[in-house]
């Protein structure tokens, strides 16, 4: 057989004289770097770097160093690109790869920095006063009218569409993440920590499993176009409904989860065939226009009783024409999702290749809406590398109403970004279906450090609200001149309608 | 004056041809009658919905001009709804366990994302029927347009079945992942065209397509396998041809007389080789 021009891209170090030859990290690999005869021996090639074994190690006897195998430098042709070729010179297939994009595109929410109150305009200490971060997802109607309330104050007046809308206590939900893409377990913390923080999260495209149905109150279901486990009941049982048309880690591509992972449990969520590939691919096969869109949109509606229908897309080129058109259609809200948002699977040149980042799109997306005067009719989701609280207030204030995070929520579940999803053999039991990694996620335990994370960007966004000298956050949203760039070229600031620091 | 959504409740008044009010409805025991004449979708839609919920079993809707989502989310069975005019699209999307039939034509979207129930069209119907559809049974007299039967898939128990009684466009049957899909060519408007466009199949995973005549090779997609139907393939045809024939007023024997075409997928994975991992 052929010998692979791929050398190992880690080595695994154990230090025998530590190490109790208890084969913890035989167990704990998914990967199966490590074989045993009477201690453990690493297989260099098959680690991921995932750290599993390490945290796991009673005697912290074992280290993974980056294989330091020295390439003649040649800044044209990275050692990554290199082996790009010899790999497919290998295998003749399409690099396949997960999570987000790691090359280094500029950080544009790094370059923009929070305004803060000072003498004049007092800042308001959070610790006393009430910071509402309360928010609603939904359209909101152009007017309002008010009725006497009987005891000598005002209410709504007759039917404004705003009962309809959905109530988030923070301004953060959970991505969409697909049951066979990450496991049960996983979408049980998501939804338990969705219900204990007043969010929402999503089920992606996987369809929605009978244990999250006591947390449908705080579920986003999605249809995709695969219509994968989409049925009355689905529609009936989601706080809102989700078209999912893009993704921005894989703008203009489909899902495909591989038979092999598609087990009982999966076909019987997803309502498709065991063993058979799931292929959803990027179009809707009833969808080619604004018009076909806005018909999806309003079978929706007519069948879940007039539920909020929102539309995901990737941030792409001329992103704001197209979110106009998706408003225009009826869509509730708009998820825009940027090109450095994860995903389960990918074609590694679509995921580092295509898409635009989501500071951009959003900015864009918001003016564009502001100025044809629609920007009521629909609310923003944001999303695409939230990475902190900081990115969440930028997003706000750029024009999100709501983030989205899906890769933080799963390094908050154990996920090292090794970037391997897509095998199915995640060794920290999220995204996998095997049984003997899928335990090692206690649904509780999950749910726990989820509901952590949310407080703390929670608590965090209350702080910097504070600074702010505002008391809601639906004061800080396309509030841009709370914002400063600091070495953003021009022609961005001006998409971006930030001025540079100093002015 | 209080400005509202269109989309949540609509002025009365005259938009697009249609009005905003509630239909006019007569009832006879539990059988009704709907008066659709220029009735907007929405209140046709909310009355065929009362009146199940009111114990109604057979609904008539007369005067239908291009009304969208006829059934659409419909989640009751032993209700029968009868279409008089042109259903629009998306009738019976979503529907589980509805039985619905049109004496007319329909537009596209007939059963789209269905999961149980049974739609006859004595017509014509357009694109993108049966579109993810899981259960239940479409049948369709005459011709049909583009991505006819597009992701069908079966799941446990349920096997979706559609019958198309003339001749389909291109992508008949494209990523289908189950259930069972016919063509007959019979009832046409075209005798010139072919029975059936370019990428019949393509993609094909699950399932199985029927076809009365043959295909060529270069019409169907790289993934099927193209075979004359065999004597076990027509025992599990048989009996929905028959149920198709009794629900048109047509002749079983006349439609079995001719032989089959069996297009089926060769794999259930066509794609797991084209990906490396990195």
């Amino acid at each position: 057989m052929q010998q692979t021009f791929v050398q190992p891209e880690f080595r695994v170090k154990i230090d025998y004289d530590k190490c109790h030859k208890c084969g913890r990290c035989v167990q704990q690999c998914g990967w199966g770097v490590y074989d045993f005869n009477e201690r453990p021996i690493p297989h260099d090639e098959k680690c991921r770097a995932c750290h599993r074994c390490v945290t796991y190690c009673p005697a912290h006897c074992i280290t993974i160093e980056k294989n330091t195998l020295a390439f003649r430098d040649n800044d044209n042709w990275s050692t990554d690109a290199r082996k790009a070729v010899w790999k497919q010179a290998e295998t003749g297939g399409v690099l396949l790869t997960s999570m987000g994009n790691p090359r280094p595109y500029e950080r544009i929410f790094d370059k923009l920095v929070l305004d803060a109150c000072q003498v004049t305009n007092p800042s308001i200490d959070p610790l006393r006063e009430p910071m509402e971060l309360r928010t609603y997802l939904g359209r909101k109607s152009d007017s309002v009218a008010v009725e006497p309330n009987g005891t000598g104050g005002f209410k709504l007046a007759g039917s404004t569409g705003l009962e309809r809308n959905v109530k988030l206590d923070t301004p953060i939900i959970f991505a969409p993440m697909s049951y066979g893409s990450v496991s049960l377990n996983v979408h049980r913390s998501l939804a338990m920590a969705a219900e204990r923080c007043g969010i929402l999260m999503n089920t992606g495209e996987g369809g929605l499993h009978e244990d999250l149905y006591p947390y449908q109150d705080n579920v986003i279901v999605q249809v995709a176009s695969g219509r994968f486990g989409v049925s009355p009941e689905y529609l009936q049982r989601g706080a809102a409904i989700e078209i999912k048309i893009g993704q921005g880690a894989k703008p203009g591509i489909g899902g495909h989860l591989p038979g092999e992972k598609i087990d009982r449990e999966v076909s019987s969520t997803r309502m498709i065939p065991q063993g058979s590939d799931a292929i959803s691919p990027a179009p809707h096969h009833d969808i080619y226009s604004i018009e076909d869109l806005r018909q999806l949109i309003y079978a929706l509606k007519e069948a879940s009783g007039y539920k909020t229908v929102g539309v995901k897309i990737a941030a792409v080129h001329n992103v704001a024409a197209i979110a106009s058109g998706i408003v225009r259609a009826g869509a509730d809200y708009i998820y825009l999702d940027g090109f450095k948002g994860g995903t389960g699977a990918a074609p590694q040149v679509i995921r580092d290749h295509i898409g635009i980042p989501i500071e951009i799109a959003l900015a864009a997306v918001d003016q564009r809406l502001r100025d044809e005067g629609i920007r009521n009719q629909t609310s923003i989701i944001a999303a695409g590398s939230i990475r902190s609280s900081a990115d969440a207030a930028k997003a706000i204030a750029l024009g999100a109403d709501v983030v989205a995070i899906g890769t933080a929520t799963l390094l908050a579940l154990g996920c090292h970004l090794c970037q391997s999803c897509h095998t199915g053999k995640c060794s920290w039991g999220i995204t996998t279906q095997k049984p003997e990694l899928t335990r090692r996620i206690d649904p509780e335990w999950g749910a726990e450090r989820l509901t952590n994370l949310i407080h703390a960007w929670s608590h965090e966004l209350q702080e910097i609200l504070g600074a702010l000298g505002v008391n809601a956050v639906e004061s800080l949203r396309g509030s841009r001149e709370r914002l400063r760039s600091v070495g953003l070229d021009e022609q961005t600031c001006r998409i971006l309608g930030v001025k540079p620091a100093g002015l | 004056m209080m400005m509202k959504p269109a989309s949540v409740a609509p002025p009365a008044g005259v938009i697009e041809g249609y009005r905003y009010v509630a239909p006019s409805i007569e009832r006879n025991g539990d059988a009704v009658t709907i008066d659709a004449t220029g009735v907007y979708y929405q209140q046709l839609n909310d009355a065929v919905r009362d009146q199940i919920a009111a114990g109604a079993k057979t609904i008539t809707l007369s005067g239908v001009n291009g009304q969208r989502y006829i059934g659409c989310g419909l989640r009751v069975s032993g209700v029968k709804v009868e279409v008089q005019g042109c259903a629009g699209n998306d009738m019976a999307m979503f529907g589980d366990g509805t039985e619905i039939e049109v004496f007319g034509n329909a537009q596209d979207g007939v059963g789209n994302t269905m999961s149980n129930g049974r739609v006859v069209v004595h017509g014509d119907a357009g694109d993108v029927l049966g579109y993810g559809m899981r259960g239940g049974r479409v049948y369709i007299k005459g011709d049909v347009g583009y991505r006819v039967g597009i992701h069908m898939k079966a799941y446990e128990k349920l096997v979706p079945v559609l019958v198309c009684g003339g001749k389909a466009r291109d992508f008949f049957g494209e990523y289908m992942a189950g259930g069972m899909l016919v063509l007959l060519g019979m009832n046409t408007r075209d005798e010139a065209q072919p029975i059936a466009g370019s990428f019949l199949g393509a993609g094909m995973h699950g399932g199985v397509i029927y076809v009365r005549g043959t295909v060529e090779p270069w019409q169907c997609g790289a993934e099927v396998g193209i075979t004359e139907a065999s004597e076990e393939d027509l025992a599990e045809l048989r009996p929905v041809i028959e149920d198709y024939a009794t629900a048109m007023g047509m002749d079983a024997a006349e439609i079995l007389a001719r032989p089959f075409t069996r297009i089926a997928p060769m794999s259930h994975r066509p794609y797991a080789k084209l990906y490396a991992s990195m």
